[in-house]
C-alpha cells in the first residue's frame, strides 16, 4: 500500500515538473528580441522585396505573434496536449513531424550510449576498486580524468580526423546511403555508430567509474564486510552479493542525470558529425528563431530527463526498501 | 608563547640535554602548539601543500591566469593584427645559427609558392635572419584596460623593414586563416575563457547560498516551492538550454555586454546543484545548540545565516565551487565553438576552435588544435585542485 502511495506521489511530482517545464520552455523561446516575422522581413528585404508596415502587421497576425505572452503560452500548451505542436516556420512543416523524423535516431543513439556506458563503467569500476593503486587502476583513473577534461566536440573532431587518416575518408552521418537494406549496409551502419557512441558515452562513463569506485571503496571499509570475510565467505560473493547491492542505489538514482548528460553530449556531437538527430535541427531552429521547433525539441529532451528520473525513482522503490523509510523520515 | 618562555628559563637546569637537542625539542613543541592553535583554514592550507598534484595544478592555474592578466604584453600580436601572407602559416621555425655563426634565436622571412593542386607552400628565405628581440615595439594596447603601451615581451623589430613589405612575424603556434598569430590569440582568448567561469561560479555561489539558505533555514512552503524550481531547472539538459538562452543574446551588442550575458547564463543554470548542497547543510546545522543560543539572544535571521551558518560549511562549498569551474570552461568553449557564445572581434578558446569544424583544416593545419591543450590543461588543473581541496577540507583525517 505504501508503495502505491509512493508511486502516486512520484507521478504527481513528475506531472507538476513537466507543467513547469513547459512554462520555462515557452519563456526561453520567447526571450530573443524580435520574432520570426522580423527575421522573415529582413530576409525579404535582403532579397530586394519591398515590405510595407501593413504587410508586416498582416504577417504578424498570420503567424500569430502579435498577441500577449500568456495567451500565446496557453494556446501553445493546449496545442501540445492535443497533439498540435505548431508549424516550424523554417522547414514549413509540422513541428511534430519534424521532431518525429529525428526522434528515432536520437532515442536509438541515446539508448545505445546508455547501455554501453553501464556495460563499460561498472566492470571497470569494480576492477579498479578491487585492485586499488594497481597499474590498471591508475591507468583507468588517468583515462577517466582525460575523458572528463576533453570537451565532446573536440573528441568528435579528433576521432573524425583519425578515421579520415586511417580509412581515407571521414566517417560522417549515421545511416549509409540508401538505408539499411543489406548485411553490408548494416555493418557500415555499425561502423558509423562507433565514433558517436565513444564520444557521447565518454564523460558519462568516466563519471560513473569515479563514483562507483569511490562507493565500493567506502563500502569495503565497513565492519560487516570484515565480518563476512572473517566468516569465510568468498571474495566473489562479498563483491557481488553484498557490496554491489549498496552500490546499486547511486547507480540507479543517477539515471536522470545520465540521460541529461547524454543529451548534452549528443547535441554538440551530432552537430560536428552531422548525425540525423535533434542537435543540428535545434541549432538551425535557434539561429532562425523558429520558436515552435526549438521549443518542441527542448520540451522533448527535458521530458525524457523527467521520465528517466521517474523511472529511477520507481526502480529505487523496488530495489531499495530503505527508500520508503527515508521518505517518511524526511 | 608562554610555554616557550618557560622552557627557555628553565633550560640551564636540565644539564643532561645538549644544546642541540634542547633546541630541537623546543622547535617540535612550538610546531605542535601551532598545529593545535591554527585555524581551520591554516590546517587546510597545510594539507593542500602536501598534495602534490593539487599544488602543481595550482601553479599551472596561476601561470595561466598570469598569462591572461598580462596577455597583451606577452603576446607578440594584438587582437586586430592580421596578415594575408601568413594565412595558415605553420609554427615558425626558430633558428640559432646563420651562415655558420651563432647569433641567437631568429626566424627567416617566409616565401609563398603554390604546388600543382594550388596548395599554399611556405618556404624560408634564408638570405637574411630576423632576430627575435625582447621588449620590442608593436601594436598598441591597454594593459588592465587603462595603461597604454606598445611594448611586447618578444617579437621582431619591424621598424627597419623597407616600405610596403609585409611585417615579419614570429608565430610559435602557427597562424590561423587570417594570418593571426595563434599564440597571441590563445593568450588574449584566455582572458575570456578563464574569467567567464570564475565570475560565473562566483555569481552562482551567491545565488546558491542565498536561495539554498532561505530554503533550508525557513523550510515549509518556501522550501517546497524552491525545491520544485530547482527540480525543473535541473531537468533540462544544460547544453540545449544554454544554446537556447545564448541565442537570445541580441545581435550587434558590445563585447562587454555579450560577456556579461554569457556569464549570467552560465551562472543561472549552475546554481541549483549547489543550492541543494547548501540547503542540506543548513538543515543539519540549524538544529545545533549554538544556533538556538544565537536566536535566543535575539540575533537577526540574516546575521545568523551569514555569521553562524555559512562559515560552518564554507570549506565544503569552496570544494564544490572549484569542481564546478571545469564544467563552465567546457560550457563556454562549446557555446563559442557553435557560434552562440563570444563573437568577433572578441575571441576565446572556443572561438579559436571554430576553424577546427572542417576536417580539411585539421588535416592540413594540425596546429589549429593547440587551443584544445589549453582547454584540457585548465579543466584538469581545476579538477585536481578541487580533489586536493576536498581531501584538505577534512584536516583531521
Amino acid at each position: 500500500m505504501d508503495k502505491w502511495r509512493y508511486i502516486a506521489k512520484r507521478l504527481m511530482l513528475a506531472f507538476f515538473t513537466l507543467l513547469m517545464i513547459t512554462f520555462v520552455v515557452f519563456f526561453v523561446i520567447q526571450l530573443p528580441p524580435g520574432d520570426f516575422v522580423d527575421s522573415l522581413v529582413t530576409d525579404m528585404v535582403a532579397q530586394g522585396e519591398t515590405v510595407t508596415a501593413v504587410d508586416i502587421a498582416n504577417l504578424r497576425t498570420m503567424y500569430k505573434v502579435d498577441r500577449p505572452f500568456i495567451v500565446q503560452y496557453t494556446d501553445w500548451l493546449g496545442g501540445i496536449v492535443t497533439g498540435d505542436w505548431g508549424t516550424s516556420f523554417y522547414y514549413n512543416q509540422s513541428v511534430l513531424v519534424k521532431i518525429g523524423e529525428t526522434l528515432g535516431a536520437t532515442l536509438m543513439i541515446s539508448l545505445i550510449t546508455l547501455v554501453i556506458t553501464y556495460l563499460i563503467a561498472i566492470p571497470i569500476a569494480i576492477y579498479s576498486a578491487k585492485h586499488q593503486y594497481s597499474i590498471g587502476d591508475y591507468a583507468f583513473t588517468f583515462i577517466g580524468f582525460i575523458g572528463m577534461a576533453v570537451p565532446h566536440f573536440l573528441l568528435a573532431i579528433l576521432l573524425m580526423y583519425l578515421s579520415y587518416k586511417w580509412t581515407g575518408k571521414p566517417i560522417m552521418g549515421l545511416f549509409p546511403e540508401g538505408g539499411i537494406t543489406s548485411w553490408a549496409a548494416f555493418l557500415d551502419f555499425l561502423k558509423r555508430l562507433i565514433i558517436p557512441t565513444i564520444v557521447i558515452s565518454m564523460s558519462g562513463t568516466c563519471g560513473l567509474i569515479r563514483s562507483v569506485r569511490a562507493q565500493l571503496l567506502d563500502e569495503q571499509e565497513k565492519p560487516y564486510i570484515l565480518c563476512t570475510r572473517a566468516k569465510g565467505v568468498s571474495e566473489k560473493t562479498i563483491t557481488y552479493k553484498y557490496e554491489m547491492r549498496a552500490v546499486i542505489n547511486p547507480i540507479v538514482s543517477g539515471l536522470g542525470g545520465m540521460i541529461s548528460g547524454i543529451f548534452n553530449g549528443s547535441t554538440i556531437t551530432a552537430i560536428v558529425l552531422m548525425l540525423p538527430t535533434q542537435g543540428p535541427i535545434l541549432l538551425k531552429a535557434l539561429q532562425s528563431q523558429d520558436v515552435y521547433l526549438s521549443g518542441g525539441i527542448l520540451l522533448i529532451s527535458a521530458t525524457l530527463v523527467v521520465i528517466g528520473t521517474l523511472i529511477s525513482d520507481l526502480l529505487l522503490a523496488v530495489l531499495d526498501p530503505r527508500i520508503k523509510f527515508l521518505e517518511e523520515s524526511k | 608563547m608562554s610555554i616557550d618562555n618557560l622552557t627557555k628559563n628553565s633550560a640551564p637546569e636540565s644539564t643532561d640535554l645538549s644544546e642541540k637537542e634542547r633546541k630541537k625539542l623546543e622547535k617540535r613543541r612550538a610546531k605542535q602548539e601551532k598545529y593545535y592553535t591554527s585555524s581551520q583554514w591554516q590546517l587546510m592550507g597545510r594539507k593542500l601543500l602536501k598534495h602534490k598534484l593539487a599544488l602543481i595544478s595550482f601553479i599551472i592555474l596561476a601561470l595561466l591566469y598570469m598569462g591572461a592578466i598580462f596577455a597583451n604584453f606577452i603576446a607578440p600580436q594584438g587582437l586586430e593584427d592580421f596578415s594575408a601572407t601568413y594565412s595558415n602559416a605553420p609554427p615558425s621555425k626558430i633558428h640559432y645559427v646563420h651562415d655558420g655563426k651563432l647569433i641567437g634565436p631568429f626566424v627567416y622571412d617566409l616565401e609563398i609558392s603554390y604546388d600543382k593542386f594550388l596548395n599554399k607552400i611556405f618556404l624560408e628565405n634564408t638570405e637574411k635572419p630576423y632576430k627575435i628581440d625582447f621588449l620590442v615595439k608593436g601594436s598598441s594596447y591597454k594593459l588592465f584596460g587603462f595603461i597604454k603601451s606598445d611594448l611586447h615581451l618578444f617579437g621582431i623589430n619591424n621598424s627597419e623593414l623597407p616600405q610596403g613589405k609585409d611585417k615579419i612575424n614570429v608565430m610559435i603556434f602557427g597562424a590561423d586563416q587570417l594570418g593571426r598569430d595563434l599564440f597571441s590569440r590563445i593568450l588574449i582568448g584566455s582572458k575570456v575563457s578563464l574569467t567567464v567561469p570564475l565570475i560565473g561560479t562566483l555569481m552562482s555561489f551567491i545565488l546558491a547560498v542565498f536561495i539554498g539558505g532561505i530554503s533550508g533555514y525557513y523550510g515549509g512552503f518556501i522550501d517546497t516551492v524552491i525545491q520544485r524550481i530547482i527540480e525543473v531547472i535541473s531537468s533540462f539538459p544544460t547544453l540545449p538550454l544554454w544554446m537556447a538562452l545564448s541565442a537570445a543574446i541580441p545581435p550587434g551588442i558590445s563585447v562587454v555586454k555579450v560577456f556579461v550575458f554569457i556569464t549570467l547564463i552560465m551562472s543561472l543554470l549552475s546554481w541549483p546543484g549547489l543550492a541543494r548542497t547548501v540547503r542540506s547543510k543548513f538543515l543539519s546545522l540549524k538544529k545545533e545548540d549554538y544556533v538556538m543560543a544565537a536566536r535566543l539572544a535575539g540575533v537577526s535571521d540574516a546575521k545568523i545565516i551569514i555569521k553562524h551558518l555559512v562559515p560552518g560549511f564554507m570549506s565544503y562549498l569552496i570544494v564544490s565551487l572549484t569542481l564546478g569551474i571545469p564544467g563552465m570552461i567546457l560550457g563556454e568553449t562549446s557555446m563559442s565553438f557553435l557560434g552562440l557564445g563570444m563573437r568577433a572581434p572578441a575571441t576565446s578558446w572556443g572561438v579559436l576552435l571554430q576553424e577546427c569544424q572542417s576536417i580539411s583544416n585539421i588535416a592540413n593545419c594540425t596546429w589549429k588544435l593547440i587551443p584544445v591543450l589549453f582547454v584540457g590543461l585548465a579543466v584538469l588543473a581545476f579538477n585536481f585542485l578541487g580533489d586536493g581541496l576536498r581531501d584538505a577540507a577534512d584536516p583531521y583525517k
